[in-house]
């Protein structure tokens, strides 16, 4: 068996995080192993983050803050729950999480794609910046706060304040919206945004979501420049 | 015409004349007003102290001969690499986008002809800063407009921000009209849009989380940096101790009167506490925990002369940043643009529209045609003598204390002038021997002992 074919194994239980993390950076500059699994996660922190390689990574079990932060290139897989800030800033590759994850997923993330099989909880899509984020069940208050770029998906529910002071970020939610923020507003389904929904569920490989249930949500522009007249809004 | 200084005319001390022109404004324009610069009113500060020098027994280092060592090196706890630094005068973070692209490399320039560190700002790192800073740190702000892996790697040391001393609990701010197709394009967002900075991390709360944050920050970057964690001086003691808690190897310590491209002038003026008072706060905070020394403490607001910088060491900082000063000496508010300032309405020596980008000195401003008037390499000259001429003062003062390293002024080195000032940097009232602090210390014993019992 080649290398590259191998899938290496680290047991978080006795490999000290960051001697993992080092050997995924060292990814970046040197050849190794392209497949890892990591087992005994047991919720660590920072597992698998600051990635610039064309490895995929395999966690079994929950991870805790910030998995798969910043991350270039790399495929990581949680077959678990996350807590905060997964793929918090992500550049690109993908991260997929197959159980629910706690707030601020793919906060301020630049680019690649975040799915998220489960639900999401407040601040998903946190001053996103080029991210797409896929999110099977429903997001918590306030996501997409302050999104600037990207797209956030939400095949059920949204929280309130959805989109609160979001500048060029597209949402899209099938559920209810329980409430819009400031200069958010519901905006019409075009045939390219129709195009848009079925690329995103494609790219999370979710087939049982029909794409003409989604609705689109973006920003108003009313904010854009001060005027005395909106202070309510801010 | 009769003006303020005929007889029979009584100015009222409540509604001055800058106080009506502001109320006459805020009803005219309907927004706060908006501006760069730091605090303008008088709080107790450096000023208010003096240092004693040696005496009889004292014994003094001999002014030009004798050695006086002014290297720091920040980040000795946690970094594999701290930043060693020649001088104890750094540069403070200061965006591109608030600040021009030359006015950015002057920086640079400036900074590592004289071997310190210069520190991005809300907006990301530019190439051409990255080039022209030997030391450059790299700030982490709420935005985090510019972010990415490769730059944090990049940088000499990363600088978590939770707040700054202009407005400490405020975001950041840079109006439409500093949006330039650069600065839209490193930010994410559209051209010529008021650009707000949200004052919330978006990925963490309180300090738990922080430390953590820290954690995320180190391993990305293989342990390599020193992570500072900067804070706008106001619950000082506990912000410190609550930094330290979560893992800073350096505190960066904003008073109130540190700068701003872009802030309401009632945050500016009416949030935080003076530096002053805060250096003693964190520094109690520091050695509680043992840590004094062992985690740096950077203090910046209001520094402008080497007095200042050796009075900030005496109080116990490690270091101190500058950013006001540091434009000023770039050649901000310098009197040959005056007639330019007074085009806009301003005058120099007064000019504080940082936030409206029409600089006519090129330093705050992202027109391309304003900024092609700042000469980078003057500009980084110019920085560079202020800061010698910083450093030479401060040992001035330091080898008249008999002290063979500025890291060696302590607090016994000072007095104070004023009762505040006194009260604030816990240094005794010029004049005042031990013996009478202590006799009325005893009289108020005795007076509360008779209250309570």
């Amino acid at each position: 068996m080649s290398v590259a074919a191998a899938v290496e194994t680290v047991d978080l239980a006795v490999t000290p995080l960051r001697e993992l993390n080092q050997r995924l950076h060292d990814l970046a500059s040197e050849p190794g192993p392209r497949h890892w699994r990591v087992v005994n996660p047991n919720g660590a922190h920072a597992i698998a983050c600051g990635l610039d390689a064309d490895v995929e990574v395999e966690i079994d079990g929950h991870a805790g803050y910030y998995c798969a932060g910043m991350n270039k290139r790399a495929t990581v897989t949680v077959h678990g729950n996350v807590s905060t800030g997964v793929a918090e800033n992500l550049m690109s590759g993908r991260v997929i999480v197959e159980g629910s994850a706690s707030q601020s997923s793919g906060a301020t993330g630049r680019g690649g794609l975040l799915v998220v099989h489960g639900d999401a909880s407040a601040r998903c899509g946190i001053s996103m910046k080029g991210i797409d984020i896929v999110v099977r069940g429903n997001v918590g208050h306030l996501s997409a706060f302050m999104a600037q770029t990207g797209r956030l998906l939400v095949c059920g529910d949204a929280g309130e304040a959805l989109g609160d002071s979001i500048y060029e970020a597209r949402l899209y939610v099938a559920g209810i919206v329980k409430g819009l923020g400031a200069d958010c507003v519901e905006k019409e389904v075009r045939e390219e945004h129709l195009a848009e929904v079925r690329q995103l569920l494609a790219a999370a490989e979710i087939t049982d979501v029909e794409p003409a249930s989604f609705r689109r949500y973006g920003s108003a522009r009313r904010l854009y420049t001060f005027e005395i007249d909106n202070a309510d809004a801010y | 015409m009769a003006t303020g200084a005929d007889w029979g005319l009584r100015e009222s001390y409540l509604y001055d004349r800058r106080v009506i022109g502001e109320i006459q404004r805020a009803a005219r324009e309907g927004i706060y007003d908006i501006r760069g610069f730091g605090a303008k009113r008088k709080v107790p500060h450096f000023d208010d102290l003096l240092f004693l020098g040696a005496s009889v027994s004292r014994y003094p280092l001999e002014g030009y001969r004798e050695r006086c060592a002014t290297d720091v090196v920040l980040g000795t706890r946690f970094a594999k690499r701290p930043l060693e630094l020649a001088i104890p005068v750094t540069i403070a973070g200061m965006s591109f986008g608030a600040l021009s692209g030359p006015a950015k490399e002057a920086l640079g320039r400036g900074a590592s002809e004289v071997g310190t560190s210069t520190t991005t700002g809300d907006g990301g790192m530019t190439p051409e800063e990255r080039e022209h800073s030997t030391l450059l740190v790299y700030q982490l702000l709420p935005s985090r407009y510019g972010m990415n892996p490769d730059d944090l790697r990049r940088a000499d040391a990363i600088e978590v921000v939770v707040g700054q001393g202009a407005k400490p609990g405020g975001g950041g701010m840079l109006l439409g009209h500093k949006i330039s197709d650069r600065v839209a394009a490193m930010r994410n967002l559209p051209k010529g849009i008021d650009q707000r900075s949200a004052s919330r991390h978006p990925d963490w709360t309180g300090p738990d989380d922080l430390e953590i944050k820290l954690q995320e920050l180190r391993e990305i970057t293989d342990w390599q940096k020193p992570v500072f964690v900067k804070i706008g001086a106001s619950r000082t003691y506990y912000d410190t101790q609550l930094a330290v808690k979560a893992g800073a190897d350096v505190i960066v310590l904003d008073g109130m009167q540190g700068g701003t491209a872009a802030t309401q002038d009632v945050f500016i003026e009416h949030a935080g506490i003076p530096t002053l008072a805060a250096i003693p706060l964190a520094v109690e905070a520091l050695q509680e925990l043992g840590m004094h020394r062992q985690v740096q403490l950077v203090v910046s607001g209001g520094i402008r002369t080497g007095a200042d910088v050796a009075k900030a060491l005496a109080l116990g900082a490690d270091a101190v940043s500058i950013g006001v000063a540091a434009l000023i000496a770039m050649g901000d508010n310098a009197p040959e643009h005056d007639e330019d300032y007074r085009a806009l309405g301003s005058a120099a020596g007064f000019y504080d529209d940082w936030q409206a980008g029409r600089d006519p000195t090129g330093i705050s401003t992202q027109d391309a045609d304003l900024a092609a008037r700042f000469d980078p390499e003057l500009g980084g000259r110019r920085l560079a003598n202020y800061l010698r001429v910083l450093t030479l003062e401060a040992q001035t003062l330091a080898r008249a204390c008999g002290k063979s390293h500025v890291h060696n002024l302590e607090p016994e080195d000072l007095v104070a002038l004023t009762i505040e000032a006194s009260l604030m940097a816990r240094v005794p009232l010029a004049g005042m021997q031990q013996g009478l602090l202590d006799e009325l210390a005893d009289r108020v014993a005795v007076r509360l002992a008779e209250q309570t019992s």
